[in-house]
């Protein structure tokens, strides 16, 4: 079986983040990039589906989408343990959209007989959550997002898996070809070895550019996108608090007068 | 293309969820700058009484696709039978709410209509020459940007819950009008098995209003029950701090922050959290936040309106003992 995990650099969530002073967007100069957190649950996901599942035969594959410098997210998912990578590796995919993103990848991988696709339920960059639905709507398949768990059927056709929604949790039977996005909780990443991630350096990149894909300068400009981003600033501020002292019957009591009376929010 | 904003609203088993509601106030804002109508749109079985529900919302025409195949969410069901209903009524703007079921078809419907997408929306508003512009928050909180749209393709946002008011009601009728279900064998290559309850049907943190909670310095499961004891008096839910979670004290379900869930609820207790960056993330986009923390030098009251330093075992009790007194006086 052919596996495929997209995969995805982000800025460290502990970094700070500045934005540019025109405000087009972040200052990313000295920003340590990582694997975004779900795109970890998703290549964990897959990784452990070869090892329980040896019948399978299972081909791990990490992609990304974006230019050169995102290889090393590549290299990490080789130091992980995935078999191949796939870097489709454009100037022009600096800036795309998420279902831009969708249509290159599907452009991409569309000989390549993939069986199964994990993706992350969203890049903690952009808080998004839009590549994985859309890729599979692009390919014709269906998804199952925020997943949970899983349980293989027989000869790994089907799967029955468990999402998260409001108060519950949905119970989804659902065929190979398919997406899954993955929900923190499923899996625990693991770290990779040092030796791993030297000898990850010297792997082998399949690439394939914008022209590969069929696409030009045009189709991936902002004019013929859905979207752009722009007028990036930082967070508005809050207003200062207020302390309430006193022992603590008193200060709950001043507390619940205050959000009573004042805030009329209990 | 008309001028009119198209609101998908979601409903579970015959409820309406708060957010879809929501999302009919964001569009009748945007229809009033477009110059255009709101009408909104319901997918799944025996919708009569939700149609009822929306009368007087605001919303021209109500869409219906109402069949027993759309009894269960599926997400190329929904999908089909949202795209015929916006083919339909050939909108400029299409809203729904950022919730499990918005975030699952959003981008499958985007896709379909060959439209723009922008999810978790926190304001809308229309440019000078009156395409849709959002702001969304991003970089876990720690920025935020505006999304522009592409005048010439359909421009389809999801609005994160809690933005805005449910509609107040006391418009006219909507006109119905109610359009087959055009489910293909295909579909059925995924099927809703069952909808099983998590935490015994308490509140999730995504749709409270209110909501109450504990960092690891809760020290145990057991010790939560002081959390759900101020959650249970204010018709709140639980919530958790990453480290609480991860330490097992409560389910991922509850965790709120980066890895967690983004929530903006009228008021928000952070009971021994320390305010942790990825903590903020999930956070501090709710429109009160109380902090009760022993170090006084916690991140968490920079954020924080109101603020009581002191023991969460002395004060949470405390605080859910002076609700009980308020309410009885």
């Amino acid at each position: 079986m052919k596996v495929l995990a997209l995969v995805k650099n982000v800025p460290d969530s502990t970094a700070t983040i500045k934005v540019s002073d025109d405000g087009s967007g972040i200052e990313t100069k000295g920003v340590k990039m990582v694997m975004s957190a779900f795109c970890e649950f998703s290549l964990e996901a897959a990784l452990q589906f070869k090892e329980k599942n040896p019948g399978a035969s299972a081909e791990i594959t990490a992609l990304t989408v974006g230019p050169a410098a995102d290889v090393s997210v590549l290299r990490m998912a080789y130091a992980m343990g995935v078999d191949k990578v796939t870097h489709l590796c454009d100037d022009l995919f600096k800036d795309i959209d998420e279902l831009s993103t969708a249509r290159v990848i599907a452009a991409g991988i569309k000989d390549a007989g993939f069986d199964l696709i994990f993706a992350g339920k969203v890049g903690i960059d952009y808080d998004s959550g839009q590549l994985g639905p859309a890729l599979a709507q692009c390919l014709d398949w269906p998804h199952v997002g925020a997943v949970t768990a899983i349980e293989w059927g027989a000869d790994f056709k089907s799967a029955t898996v468990r999402r998260r929604i409001e108060g519950a949790e949905e119970v989804v039977e659902i065929q190979l070809p398919c997406l899954l996005t993955i929900e923190k909780g499923l899996c625990e990443p693991r770290y990779p070895s040092l030796p791993g991630l030297m000898k990850a350096k010297k792997k082998p990149v399949d690439t394939m550019d914008a022209a590969a894909l069929g696409f030009s300068a045009g189709d991936l400009s902002r004019e013929a996108a859905g979207t752009y981003v722009s007028e990036f600033s930082p967070p508005p501020p809050r207003p200062p608090g207020r302390m309430i002292d006193g022992e603590p019957v008193e200060a709950a009591k001043e507390l619940v007068r205050i959000l009573r009376e004042e805030e009329k929010a209990i | 293309m008309t001028k009119d904003v198209f609101v998908f609203v979601e409903q579970r088993d015959g409820t309406i969820l708060p957010g879809g509601l929501q999302a009919i106030t964001a569009g009748s804002e945007l229809a009033g700058k477009t110059g255009g109508r709101v009408v909104v749109g319901l997918v799944g079985q025996d919708l009569g009484a939700l149609a009822d529900k929306l009368d007087g919302s605001g919303a021209a025409v109500t869409y219906l696709t109402d069949d027993g195949a759309l009894a269960d969410y599926n997400v190329l069901k929904y999908t089909r039978a949202l795209v015929g209903q916006i083919e339909k009524a050939d909108p400029q703007i299409v809203l729904m709410a950022s919730s499990s079921m918005g975030r699952d078809l959003a981008p499958r419907v985007a896709i379909r209509l060959g439209g723009g997408l922008a999810t978790d929306c926190v304001e809308l508003g229309l440019d000078d020459a009156g395409t849709l512009v959002v702001k969304r928050s991003i970089y876990a909180g720690k920025a935020t940007n505006n999304v522009h749209f592409n005048a010439s393709k359909i421009q389809i946002a999801s609005v994160r819950p809690n933005t805005y008011a449910a509609p107040e009601g006391g418009g006219s009728p909507a006109e119905r009008v109610e359009l087959p279900c055009a489910a293909d064998a295909s579909d059925d290559r995924q099927v809703t098995k069952e909808i099983a309850r998590t935490g015994g049907g308490e509140k999730d943190v995504t749709e409270a209003a209110i909501i109450v909670s504990g960092g690891r310095s809760l020290k145990n499961e057991d010790n939560f029950k002081i959390i759900a004891e101020l959650a249970a008096v204010l018709d709140g839910a639980v919530g958790a701090s990453r480290a609480a979670c991860d330490a097992g004290y409560q389910p991922h379900s509850r965790q709120v922050g980066l890895t967690g869930k983004t929530v903006t609820p009228q008021l928000y207790f952070a009971c021994g959290i320390s305010g942790a960056i990825q903590h903020l993330a999930g956070m501090r986009g709710s429109r009160r936040i109380v902090a009760i923390n022993t170090d006084v030098e916690a991140p968490i009251f920079k954020v924080a309106d109101y603020g009581i330093v002191g023991d969460l075992f002395e004060v949470v009790p405390a605080v859910t003992e002076a609700i009980k007194q308020a309410k009885a006086g």
